[in-house]
């Protein structure tokens, strides 16, 4: 340990006296295409752009939000269904405002409150990539969204309470890698839509940034990236954090479903150097003392008859990959003692993950993963919740037991 | 594109890595795809062979090529199955290819077939279509196109041996209503088409009865004409 933190401080060290923003300005056209492309990546532009068998950028993607079906936007170059008549200044302003070149409000859906942290420069540089790319005529989809909320007026009320537009400021007191890592972080990474808690109105407010939420409609727990509890990275090495983002895997644990995406579609392909600076930025903001573990709302009784079911099926069915000690074979077959994704709050992941099984994403680091079998079918309630009780409290995992309905909630739980 | 030729070379990886598992030090998984595909062995069991979940198929010995067809459409969504389609979802195609060809190199014995639920006509009538077609209905006969034994062709035709009725009765219907489609032109979409619903009971059932052959690997490409094109098995 001591050894991977003096490595963190040498990286923080050596990066300080790094120009700022890191924005080398490109000389031509092809390194300005190529900078957008990967800037692209790193705002993960195609999770929602692509629709699946679709063409590259077409739009037309079905989001499902709690207030009805969003369908996305051509944003290839055509000019009559994509965005071939915008302009540089245009895209900016869609990036920087959320308002469309004629001053149309556009659904917080697209996270133009993280967008507008993008620099003009990189902005530039996303919109000659985009002009770039295939033209595709596709006309884009009419939303379908539920009274009230397709009344668009609605967005000035949202905004209002949720949205403060502004670009990045680095904090001088801070050193330049983590001033990147936070750029990528709040800007083009968009991480708070998910590790934020989202309240009715579909908003997230500036002091709950990164402290975790049930992601509305898919059913998984994005972590708080800021408490140690979850999924703050405070006592993680700087090459766990790096590893996780760029390749899936780590000594310390595995992304599974909406974090899959997001190191399959964007991480993956983030250069070392960015990589780390997220990797600092995130180690920095997480909280350095632990609140204490929550309660269970389940009876003694009923709790010790589930752990010690809960220890019968986890040396029947996951000890062989997990270790008798939930060691595991890391990074392929992750720990479950001391993995805080097993302990948090919130039990959605673990019984999900004991359901449904996993696959983490093929990156060009970890080609071939290994994948965890779904249990669905051959568990009962009973004996996922006793499964998922003891791995969330033996080995001096800090969690607390779940119960057999919780269980069987998530069995209904949407899995794309 | 995919090649069959690739086949001996992916087995031979396999066998490799399995002699290598010995060696592995004791904090790592075993570097072999039996290790890997671990996550669809609840559902398929260990080497492919199915489980006593009807509705699971079968997937050991089946063409490399079909099942890698499957593989990008559960991936794609086409095909729909949704616990199928979260697995696979991030998956790049090389790691589907190896997938479906380590599949396609399990030969577990095929299972004795179960005693059949239908009467003796519905199983003459799905006799008479698997194995004559009805012209006047425009139903090709199963084994025109899935091999005389019914063991499928190589590349991605499947063989329709050691599948229960009720998952081949699914499929036919998926096909029938458009739930399950493939590429253009889309052959069993249009026989499916073609079939009612008793024609679909009866076929699954036959086909369900049939006993293991003494060969049951898919034959060559082009050991027979296919009577139409089929966007899965191009020329």
């Amino acid at each position: 340990m001591g050894s991977k933190l003096s490595i963190a401080f040498l990286v923080l060290a050596a990066f300080t006296t790094a120009a700022p923003a890191q924005d080398k300005s490109p000389n031509n056209a092809n390194d300005i295409i190529a900078r957008g492309e990967y800037l692209a990546r790193a705002g993960d532009c195609t999770a929602c752009h692509t629709a699946p068998e679709g063409r590259l950028f077409a739009g037309g993607r079905a989001m499902p939000t709690p207030f009805g079906t969003l369908y996305t936007s051509n944003i290839t170059p055509d000019p009559d269904t994509g965005i071939g008549k915008w302009s540089a200044d245009d895209f900016y302003k869609t990036m920087h405002s959320g308002r469309f070149p004629d001053g149309g409000l556009i659904y917080p859906a697209m996270p133009f409150a993280s967008y507008t942290k993008v620099t003009r420069a990189d902005s530039d540089a996303i919109y000659a990539y985009l002009r770039s790319i295939a033209p595709v005529s596709q006309k884009n989809k009419p939303h379908e969204l539920r009274f009230p909320y397709d009344n668009r007026q609605l967005i000035l009320g949202w905004r209002t309470l949720f949205f403060s537009e502004g670009e990045f400021k680095p904090d001088p007191k801070k050193s330049a890698e983590w001033n990147r890592g936070a750029y990528l972080v709040e800007g083009l990474g968009h991480c708070g839509m998910c590790h934020s808690p989202i309240n009715a109105l579909g908003g997230t407010s500036q002091s709950d940034a990164f402290k975790g939420g049930l992601i509305p409609m898919q059913n998984w727990y994005a972590p708080s990236l800021t408490s140690n509890r979850e999924a703050g990275l405070g006592d993680w090495s700087i090459k766990d954090i790096t590893d996780l983002l760029q390749t899936g895997v780590s000594m310390r644990g595995v992304v599974y479903g909406p974090m899959a995406e997001v190191v399959h579609n964007s991480l993956q392909y983030l250069n070392d150097e960015d990589t780390r600076a997220m990797a600092v930025y995130l180690k920095g903001i997480a909280e350095g003392s632990s609140p204490p573990p929550a309660a269970t709302a389940l009876p003694t009784t009923e709790s010790s008859l589930l752990i010690s079911l809960g220890k019968t099926v986890y040396d029947k069915h996951c000890a062989s990959c997990h270790g008798t000690q939930g060691e595991g074979k890391p990074p392929h077959w992750p720990p479950l003692a001391n993995n805080q994704s097993i302990e948090m709050q919130s039990a959605v992941n673990p019984i999900r993950m004991v359901l449904n099984g996993g696959y983490p994403p093929g990156t060009k680091g970890n080609p071939m993963p290994y994948g965890m079998p779904p249990f669905a079918g051959l568990l009962s309630d009973n004996e996922i919740a006793a499964v998922v009780s003891y791995i969330r409290t033996a080995w001096g995992n800090r969690g607390t037991p779940v119960s057999a309905r919780e269980a069987n909630e998530l069995r209904s739980a949407p899995l794309n | 594109m995919f090649a069959r030729a690739a086949t001996p070379v992916a087995v031979i990886i396999t066998l490799a890595a399995f002699d290598g598992a010995a060696a592995q030090t004791a904090s790592q998984p075993p570097d072999t795809m039996a290790a890997r595909v671990e996550a669809c062995t609840p559902c398929h069991g260990n080497k492919g062979e199915g489980t006593s979940d009807v509705y699971f198929p079968r997937l050991a010995g089946k063409p490399a090529g079909y099942l890698y067809n499957q593989l990008l459409a559960f991936r794609s969504g086409r095909r729909k199955y949704p616990p199928m389609n979260y697995l696979l979802e991030f998956l790049p195609d090389p790691y589907l290819e190896a997938m479906a060809e380590y599949f396609a190199g399990q030969h577990p014995p095929l299972p004795q077939p179960a005693p059949s639920e239908v009467s003796k006509d519905v199983l003459a009538l799905g006799e008479q279509l698997a194995t004559s077609g009805d012209a006047g209905r425009n139903i090709p006969a199963c084994v025109s196109c899935h091999g005389p034994g019914l063991a499928g062709m190589q590349p991605g035709i499947p063989g329709l041996l050691g599948l229960r009725a009720p998952y081949i009765s699914a499929q036919l219907g998926a096909w029938r209503y458009g739930t399950r489609t493939a590429k253009s032109p889309d052959c069993m979409q249009q026989v499916a088409g073609h079939l009612t619903e008793a024609d679909v009971t009866a076929v699954s059932a036959w086909l369900a009865t049939r006993p293991a052959p003494a060969n049951p690997a898919p034959v060559p490409k082009g050991t027979y004409a296919l009577p139409f094109g089929c966007g899965s098995q191009p020329n």
